[in-house]
């Protein structure tokens, strides 16, 4: 065997890694044809029914709380978009109490790399992506809608606050994950700030009251990727600040990634 | 070369009597009580060695195996595998190792089994000549040929235990753990599986740690036995103590109940 061959040549990167198990996942998936379909069908008309609650509603009221139709169709749409997004990427950490009670983490933990990686990659899931092609629909619907002037920057924050929104939802994701490690099932409590979230963030979070914009904005960051960009793209704040605000959420990822590693630390100790 | 000194590990489990009431009041407080999985165990493997680890069930064993693994950490005591210790470097050291749990698969469930090779090519970062030379010697000794472009779910069990023994081995790991291997095998494969390893052993030099209830595996492989039961090591020493005085299986359940365990 040639072990200093193999000692000094470099690691296969993690994106390639990534990507290689997010094709064979595919490769999986591909197998089973018609429900893939079926689940990606499912996926494109559950949400669906937000959207007609959203359209009725404002055939009776043209505003709520100052914020118009488009407006909350915009701010809809963004968050099904960052939901459905990390859905998709982070479903391992969604679905963690069962790779955890089937003993999965414990191949996890005997192969050379790390545990996230392989836990969203073996798990990537892209029937979610259905969801986020209704909601790119009807962000285009709104847009045609809405008089907003768009510019370079406008186009950049709504790229940063989907992106960094999705990293939201996976750290609330993760903090689910984590906690499968003390008490082995997942925590319906979660769900509050994932689907929760999703619903609740149809709306422009100011709406709800000063205590839950507080609350979304320094507890679990919402407000940074809906509320504040929401804000700089209608037009309603011209201050650039908030154009770049959702950036800052991603210093959520911090604690859940905190947590995650002393999950990790407990379960090595424990076992499962 | 495996050193293990003193190791100890301990569980808190949860005790409870039958009924639902009880299961209430567990609910609310619950009576643990520890139990000694590892009692100061210490034992040392070289290089080369065939190890087949035995003892009942729920005597340590797959603690053992999930410390020098890199899964758990122990309570306390010391543990050196080729200079490394499993659970404070875990991914430096899983390279290196390669794990078979007979009743958990490690390969892909519906593709060919080849596109899961291939993924493990990217996790353990296996040169492109090692792979493919290593990919076909183990196509050739375990005769995987067609199977490969099966996908897992439609291999018998048998098939699918070659498959695994081949995906834990194409990283070329110095030391091979397999938890009960020829579990649920038929006759020809369980020889199969068996053969392959002791060739494994002798050609390519790898540390093999077998534990298993089967002690015709045990007889076939192993050179060297250890006898686990109640978290103690009770016997460690060659195979011929135990084997040669008629039905194998008789004389380890005598020697079971002569440690009453």
């Amino acid at each position: 065997m040639n072990k200093e061959k193999q000692n000094c040549q470099h690691k296969t990167s993690a994106v390639k890694l990534y990507f290689h198990y997010i094709s064979v996942k595919i490769r999986c998936m591909m197998q089973y044809k018609k429900s893939f379909i079926l689940t990606s069908l499912g996926q494109f008309l559950s949400s669906f029914n937000a959207f007609v609650g959203i359209f009725f509603l404002f055939r009776r009221f043209h505003s709520i709380a100052g914020y118009t139709y488009s407006d909350v169709l915009f701010c809809y749409s963004i968050v099904v978009m960052e939901f459905s997004l990390a859905e998709c990427v982070a479903r391992g950490f969604d679905s963690f109490s069962r790779i955890v009670r089937q003993g999965t983490f414990d191949r996890i933990m005997t192969r050379p790399r790390n545990e996230i990686l392989q836990v969203l990659g073996d798990n990537f899931e892209p029937t979610r992506l259905s969801k986020m092609l209704q909601a790119i629909v009807i962000f285009g619907y709104g847009i045609s809608r809405s008089g907003t002037d768009w510019d370079f920057i406008k186009v950049i924050t709504v790229i940063l606050t989907v992106i960094c929104g999705t990293a939201v939802f996976c750290g609330i994701f993760l903090i689910n994950a984590s906690l499968c490690f003390f008490t082995m099932e997942g925590l319906e409590v979660i769900n509050i700030f994932t689907d929760g979230a999703r619903e609740y963030g149809q709306y422009p979070i100011d709406v709800y009251g000063k205590r839950m914009t507080r609350f979304c904005t320094f507890v679990i960051p919402y407000t940074l990727v809906q509320l504040y960009p929401l804000q700089f793209i209608t037009g309603r704040s011209d201050n650039i600040l908030f154009a770049f605000l959702p950036v800052a959420a991603l210093l959520f990822l911090l604690p859940c990634y905190a947590l995650w590693r002393f999950g990790v630390r407990k379960y090595k100790s424990a076992g499962s | 070369m495996i050193v293990v000194k003193n190791i100890r590990k301990t569980y808190r489990v949860t005790k409870r009597n039958a009924g639902f009431s009880e299961a209430v009041k567990s609910f609310f407080k619950r009576d643990y009580e520890t139990v000694t999985a590892l009692d100061n165990i210490s034992f040392s493997i070289n290089d080369g060695e065939t190890v087949g680890y035995i003892g009942p069930n729920g005597a340590g064993k797959s603690t053992t195996i999930k410390i020098l693994s890199g899964i758990l950490t122990p309570d306390s005591g010391e543990c050196l595998v080729d200079g490394r210790i499993p659970w404070k470097n875990r991914i430096g050291h899983v390279a290196r190792i390669g794990v078979v749990f007979g009743q958990r698969s490690q390969i892909w469930w519906d593709v060919p089994v080849v596109d899961s090779f291939e993924l493990l090519k990217d996790i353990y970062s296996i040169p492109a000549d090692i792979y493919s030379r290593n990919k076909n010697e183990l196509t050739e000794l375990l005769d995987l040929g067609e199977i490969l472009r099966t996908p897992a779910r439609q291999l018998s069990l048998g098939q699918r235990m070659r498959c695994e023994l081949a995906a834990s081995l194409l990283h070329s790991p110095d030391i091979l753990f397999l938890d009960e291997p020829t579990i649920g095998l038929d006759a020809v494969s369980k020889i199969a599986v068996r053969e392959f390893i002791v060739k494994l052993n002798r050609e390519r030099k790898t540390t093999i740690i077998l534990t298993t209830h089967d002690m015709q595996d045990i007889e076939a492989i192993t050179k060297r036995v250890i006898l686990i039961g109640k978290g103690k090591i009770l016997l460690d020493g060659d195979i011929s103590e135990i084997s040669g005085k008629g039905d194998i299986d008789r004389t380890v359940a005598e020697l079971y109940r002569s440690y009453e365990i």
